[in-house]
């Protein structure tokens, strides 16, 4: 119910604002753009770099939006809100991920292979890249979560934040990417993608105690 | 525990470290010189590596002691978080920068061990991008610690970051090794293990006990000034 | 009169290792409006979020009808309705959507009687589809306590609830805890400027 309600709630916020998400998506298009452009054009190296490429670029995307987080409902009150919901803040922190995965992670998973193509990726890659994307960005959006929960107020915030992200989401890029490269070279990408979804699923299963732990002592 | 309750105080704190702090320092001293001397004079070149092999002396202990170091960090985020002990945060704040140290000096000496080796000073090892990552983690335990006016906001909010992170390490790890296996299948640095001869092994695990108690030492002195400065900004608000 | 259902009972807080407050014991009872005065910097606001849970308090015991509060802080939420020093609405939102998400935050189904009727006790009908972000500070405080007035709960919690309110504004927000009041709820205001029919609990040296 109140899940539901704040789930909802931020896809709304986002709707009557489309701009900050698109923004989202424009940058994560532009800086993988720039990458043929510092490299040359020569197919081979691209498509060897694209998993890479690609990935980095959605972790930095994903990052961006994160800032924004947590720290609108700190700055009007709203927080107060969810602290005080009589259920508990583990699933608000839950629900406000998802939002922030619905209207970034989801929208990079169908964007991602079209920026592949361009990068001479095969179907099989393409789809294997999707699919990463689809079943990795949910831990960036919780591992970005907490980090957002933590910089609450904090002097700095945005460096900071990406300070606290990137080292904890170096196992969601590596098996991210090197799923899509044993495609390439011909081996399964299934074990990449079940570490992965692990990846995920600890994810899910830790962060949002953290998250709700580091908005309790924000709001204290 | 009860031991950990009863030093949970900080002004009892203060009196037990100030009473064991000079004799664990000269102890430290004289366990440095002579791991030293050991490593450095005494221990054999190794039949392969020449003298660059007592690199590993300060390489290896360093690189075990970072690591237990960000273990302390996530066990008082723990006792922060769950008993609220004052002392544990005035400490995690005293032991970020001594582990981050530790990782620094890890980090540097693997690089000028690669020198000869690898004839540069970096590669992507995974020993050596596993620690680079773990130094990022203390640099993001110290920046959050410090970045509120409310310390005490920035102690709880680091607490969670490092008991977070404490999780994470191995998985950290594992990834890194799964990467450099897909990437480089054979490393140069293999250290450890049976394959090492005991006249290098004697001086390290000694030196690794001497580092260990510089580690203590740092902990404590720096806690100690930790302490001092909390009761003064304390007092600097009531005043 | 009826006999207390709120009990605070040596209550202390501390912030940055300062001590804000000691020892404060109060009850409130049923229709009773509490009036918490002091200077800048007495603890009124920090007393008001450890009434909330949302700080905690390093000795003493909230009880309600009782019962200690920190043994079901779930249901002592459903019981309590909190307007902070900021107005807690989302700017993107109209009035009346943010009334209807705060009620569901609450667990609640979004009751839209309930949500005119607290809008027109502000004087908001007109107001009630505009994005909150186009009013002003006056008319977003009034939908802030428009919110309050439409949560249902049995104890409000105000942080300087007259802040920003005009003459028929700070009328309007007697008349609404009066009728609260009338209904059998506790209020428990932070202010500087009296209110009306309040006991008054001073804080400070």
């Amino acid at each position: 119910m109140g899940f539901a309600a704040l789930f909802l709630r931020d896809l709304r916020l986002v709707w009557r604002r489309p701009g900050d998400v698109a923004v989202v998506l424009a940058f994560f298009v532009v800086a993988t753009v720039l990458f043929p452009l510092g490299i040359g054009p020569e197919s081979n190296l691209l498509a060897r770099i694209a998993a890479g490429v690609l990935w980095a670029a959605a972790l930095f995307a994903s990052m961006l939006s994160l800032d924004r987080l947590f720290a609108a409902d700190y700055e009007d009150g709203a927080l107060d809100l969810l602290l005080l919901a009589p259920w508990p803040l583990e699933l608000a922190a839950l629900a406000k991920c998802a939002a922030h995965w619905g209207v970034t992670g989801l929208p990079l998973a169908v964007l991602a292979p079209l920026i592949g193509a361009a990068f001479g990726l095969d179907d099989r890659s393409l789809l294997v890249l999707a699919l990463t994307l689809l079943v990795g960005t949910p831990a960036l959006s919780l591992i970005g979560g907490l980090a957002a929960a933590l910089t609450l107020g904090a002097r700095r915030s945005g460096a900071l934040l990406a300070l606290l992200v990137l080292p904890l989401c170096v196992p969601t890029l590596i098996f991210g990417a090197s799923a899509i490269e044993a495609t390439a070279t011909g081996e399964g990408f299934w074990v990449h993608l079940t570490i992965l979804g692990a990846l995920a699923l600890v994810s899910l299963a830790t962060l949002p105690w953290a998250i709700a732990a580091a908005l309790r002592q924000a709001g204290e | 525990m009860a031991a950990l309750h009863f030093l949970a105080n900080p002004a009892r704190f203060r009196r037990f470290s100030q009473r064991v702090l000079p004799a664990l320092w000269s102890v430290t001293a004289l366990a440095l010189a002579i791991g030293l001397y050991w490593g450095l004079v005494i221990a054999p070149p190794d039949y392969q590596q020449g003298d660059t092999v007592r690199i590993m002396f300060l390489h290896v202990p360093t690189a075990s002691l970072s690591m237990a170091g960000y273990l302390l960090l996530a066990a008082l985020g723990a006792s922060l978080l769950v008993w609220r002990h004052p002392l544990a945060a005035l400490m995690a704040r005293a032991t970020a920068p001594v582990g981050a140290t530790y990782a620094a000096v890890c980090l540097i000496t693997g690089s000028l061990w690669g020198r000869p080796m690898w004839g540069t000073f970096w590669v992507w090892d995974a020993r050596l991008t596993s620690f680079l990552l773990l130094f990022f983690l203390y640099l993001g335990h110290i920046a959050l610690n410090r970045a509120y006016d409310d310390p005490e906001r920035g102690d709880r909010a680091a607490a969670i970051l490092a008991v977070v992170g404490a999780i994470n390490v191995p998985i950290i790890k594992f990834s890194v090794d799964w990467w450099n296996t897909l990437h480089q299948p054979d490393s140069i640095m293999r250290i450890g293990g049976p394959s090492i001869d005991p006249s290098l092994l004697w001086p390290l695990f000694w030196m690794m006990g001497a580092l260990a108690l510089l580690f203590v030492a740092l902990v404590l002195v720096r806690t100690e000034t930790e302490i001092d400065r909390r009761r003064l900004e304390i007092a600097e608000n009531e005043g | 009169m009826t006999t207390a259902l709120l009990e605070v009972s040596g209550l202390a807080c501390r912030r940055g290792g300062r001590r804000v407050f000691d020892g404060l014991s109060f009850t409130v009872a049923g229709g009773e409006l509490l009036a918490l005065t002091g200077r800048n910097g007495s603890g009124k606001t920090t007393l008001l979020r450890a009434l909330a849970l949302l700080v905690p308090p390093v000795a003493g015991m909230i009880r309600w009808q009782g019962q200690d509060v920190r043994a079901d802080r779930e249901n002592w939420c459903t019981r309590l309705a909190w307007l902070g020093h900021l107005d807690g609405l989302k700017g993107d939102l109209t009035a009346a959507e943010n009334i209807a998400i705060a009620q569901r935050l609450r667990g609640q189904p979004a009751d839209l009687d309930l949500i005119d009727s607290a809008l027109s006790a502000f004087d908001l009908s007109a107001l009630k589809d505009r994005a909150v972000r186009t009013l002003s500070a006056g008319q977003r405080r009034r939908v802030a306590l428009a919110r309050i007035a439409a949560s249902r709960a049995s104890l409000w919690l105000l942080d300087e609830p007259l802040n920003a309110l005009d003459g028929p504004a700070q009328k309007a927000l007697h008349e609404v805890l009066a009728r609260h009041r009338a209904a059998g709820g506790l209020a428990i205001a932070a202010t500087h400027a009296p209110l009306d029919g309040a006991r008054t609990f001073e804080l400070g040296i």
